[in-house]
């Protein structure tokens, strides 16, 4: 545990709970879209978002999410933007666990301790940083660490050796990739993904939590049996693409939320 | 050897890292096969079998060594230095880029692969790739940007005559960044099966260090060749960059000799533009592709386009290792014109029957810069890394469109 009152380690602390961690790209397509969004996503019962920050080269994501990086930058999203939004959920009282995810260079450019302290300040919990393995991220962790927030390593089926080490260091959860490859929704996950998350689990105390091609209440409840948390990100951008002439007419755009709110009631009722 | 070499030896560390600038910034999937593919290297490196092969290509398949060219009529028009050009255009399939494809070809068959993936800019790593890929019978992708294809259609042509696969990339610029995002991305998903070709000094660790040591063949001949030659070193050294690989097999060998080596860089439209590809120029350090380097970025960090006449240039990060040579202020970079390259590349095919590469006629404009400044027992060698057949088309509407250029 990094320190008391990091919500990551809050929300984990009941071990009998299956957590349901929805990803969405801010500024998709706008951040007033993005901040309605992620009221209805913890309304329906999400229990930690991801704050997807857009960047020009997001080389571990498929084209969903592609798209929404472009849409978010065609609207001038920037981290800073982004970090603003965590605080302006907590003002309105948003009190779930909240992760950015972002690509490293941003992270950098805007300067790793800055980027921590203004996360703290704002109150976010933790960042998952895609291209950052564990052999590089020794200066983010160390600048997380400082302002009690959690670098969230990924652990990937191919990672086999790798993955005693990155489970002993990881910290608030550890994101496991649930399949070669980039996001996006995938038909079928594979035949030995819970081989492979019972030996992450033997390796580490912290939560586990899976990402990358869920996307059917089948896949979340077939995911759950072996992990604390689901992770869904390409699929509720599918649905927030499918959405996007409602989200952007500001006279029907709470239809287009409700659109995306049922969605990932219909996801969420597969933990229950 | 003189310290400097002795020194320079460490680089990259056993991170990856050329001083601060390298490392391996990729997704976790892709962290175990790195690994694989360090330690294939080293060992493939130390084996005389290995070796042997890769010679025996070289030698017959390649056609080196290439000649190391004094180029007569040009120095005279130019009346100062006089100029040698190394002749990677007369390698098979037209630059240099095959010296690395061969290489890795032989690297992705000792680890049992069936199939190698390639990006490209200009397309002759993708030619590079598909004929090495033929040769060794190995299935090939290429990526490369729905931009570029339209640039260099005779090279695409030219990948599927080979049997290659050409993936067109329609994401981003269009053009190589993407495509190498591309090729990335295939390979996070096909990482079991396939070995990625980077055909530049760039990428995660090892890939700048292994494409060099691929590459310094150049530099290597060309030290001997002056040798034999002229007897002495060159005065001054130039090669193009644009991911820089030809420069840094050119310059690699030379590291430790009091050579004068100038990097030269696209600076498209003009430096004060914004529409250019003069990294090293004008950029700032940052991550991209996998490799902490210099970059075209904006404040937040996201990645510019980069702008060049020529396709091989067009590219908005660089080698770790170039940044590094900048840091410690061993190489000079510069940048010149689509203009100042189009200019030199109608000189030297005029006044030699040398038709260059738009990338390597960058290299051969600064020569024409500084030649006439130089004394005539002072010696430029000039890496022509590749012929410019590909660009025919492209120089014939450029200059039917913007007039004379020269």
């Amino acid at each position: 545990m990094i320190q008391a009152g990091n919500r990551i380690d809050l929300l984990f602390a009941d071990r009998s709970r299956k957590h349901f961690m929805p990803f969405v790209t801010v500024g998709d397509p706008s951040l007033e879209v993005s901040f309605q969004l992620v009221k209805a996503l913890v309304e329906a019962g999400s229990s930690l978002i991801e704050l997807g920050v857009p960047y020009s080269d997001p080389l571990a994501d498929g084209p969903t999410i592609q798209r929404a990086s472009l849409r978010a930058l065609a609207s001038k999203t920037t981290i800073r933007d982004v970090i603003d939004f965590v605080r302006r959920l907590r003002e309105a009282g948003i009190e779930v666990p909240l992760v950015l995810f972002s690509y490293y260079n941003p992270v950098l450019q805007y300067g790793i301790d800055a980027f921590f302290a203004d996360l703290r300040q704002h109150g976010a919990d933790g960042v998952v940083i895609p291209d950052l393995p564990v052999e590089e991220n020794e200066a983010a962790v160390q600048a997380a660490r400082a302002n009690g927030l959690h670098v969230i390593s990924l652990v990937a089926p191919t990672s086999e050796q790798r993955i005693a080490r990155i489970g002993q260091r990881a910290s608030g959860f550890l994101y496991c990739v649930s399949s070669l490859g980039v996001t996006g929704a995938r038909e079928e996950l594979p035949d030995d993904l819970a081989q492979f998350l019972s030996k992450v689990r033997a390796s580490t105390s912290i939560p586990i939590a899976v990402g990358f091609g869920i996307s059917t209440p089948q896949q979340v409840r077939q995911v759950a049996a072996h992990a604390d948390g689901v992770i869904v990100g390409s699929a509720i951008v599918q649905e927030i693409e499918r959405n996007l002439p409602l989200l952007k007419d500001s006279a029907r755009r709470e239809e287009g939320i409700s659109n995306i709110k049922t969605f990932v009631q219909n996801l969420l009722s597969a933990l229950k | 050897m003189t310290k400097t070499t002795a020194a320079y030896k460490q680089v990259p560390d056993e991170k990856g890292r050329f001083g601060s600038f390298g490392g391996r910034f990729v997704p976790e999937t892709l962290m175990n096969a790195l690994d694989q593919l360090e330690t294939a290297f080293e060992e493939a490196r130390r084996d005389p079998q290995f070796l042997a092969q890769l010679n025996h290509l070289l030698c017959h398949y390649a056609g080196r060594p290439t000649p190391l060219y004094e180029a007569e009529r040009l120095s005279e028009t130019l009346g100062g230095a006089q100029i040698y050009l190394k002749r990677e255009d007369l390698n098979h399939t037209g630059a240099h880029k095959l010296n690395n494809a061969l290489g890795q070809g032989l690297l992705a068959k000792r680890l049992g692969k069936k199939a190698i993936i390639a990006e490209t800019g200009a397309g002759q790593h993708g030619v590079a790739s598909a004929t090495v890929a033929a040769k060794l019978g190995l299935s090939c992708k290429v990526f490369m940007g729905e931009e570029d294809i339209k640039r260099q259609a005779l090279n695409v042509f030219r990948m599927k005559l080979l049997g290659a696969e050409v993936v067109p990339v329609t994401s981003g610029t269009r053009t190589l960044k993407d495509a190498t995002n591309e090729a990335i991305r295939y390979w996070v998903s096909h990482v079991d099966d396939t070995f990625y070709v980077i055909g530049s000094v760039v990428g995660p660790h090892p890939y700048p260090y292994m494409v060099r040591e691929f590459q310094k063949i150049i530099g290597e001949e060309t030290r001997e060749q002056c040798m034999a030659q002229i007897g002495r070193l060159p005065d001054v050294v130039i090669a193009c960059v644009g991911g820089g690989s030809n420069a840094m097999g050119m310059f690699y060998p030379f590291i430790g000799d009091e050579v004068n080596l100038r990097g030269v860089e696209a600076a498209g439209h003009g430096l004060a533009s914004g529409k250019h590809a003069a990294t090293l120029s004008l950029g700032t350090p940052g991550v991209l592709h996998g490799a902490l380097t210099y970059l075209l970025q904006d404040e937040w960090g996201q990645v510019q386009e980069a702008h060049s006449i020529s396709a091989g240039l067009d590219y908005p990060g660089v080698g770790p290792e170039h940044a590094y040579l900048k840091e410690i202020g061993r190489v000079s970079y510069t940048a010149v014109t689509d203009e100042e390259a189009l200019a030199a590349l109608q000189l030297l095919s005029e006044t030699e029957g040398i038709i260059p590469a738009l990338e390597s006629a960058h290299a051969l404009a600064e020569a024409v810069k500084i030649a006439p400044q130089m004394g005539t027992d002072q010696v430029i060698v000039v890496c022509l890394s590749g012929r410019g057949d590909k660009d025919v088309e492209a120089i014939q509407h450029y200059l039917e469109q913007g007039g004379e250029k020269r």
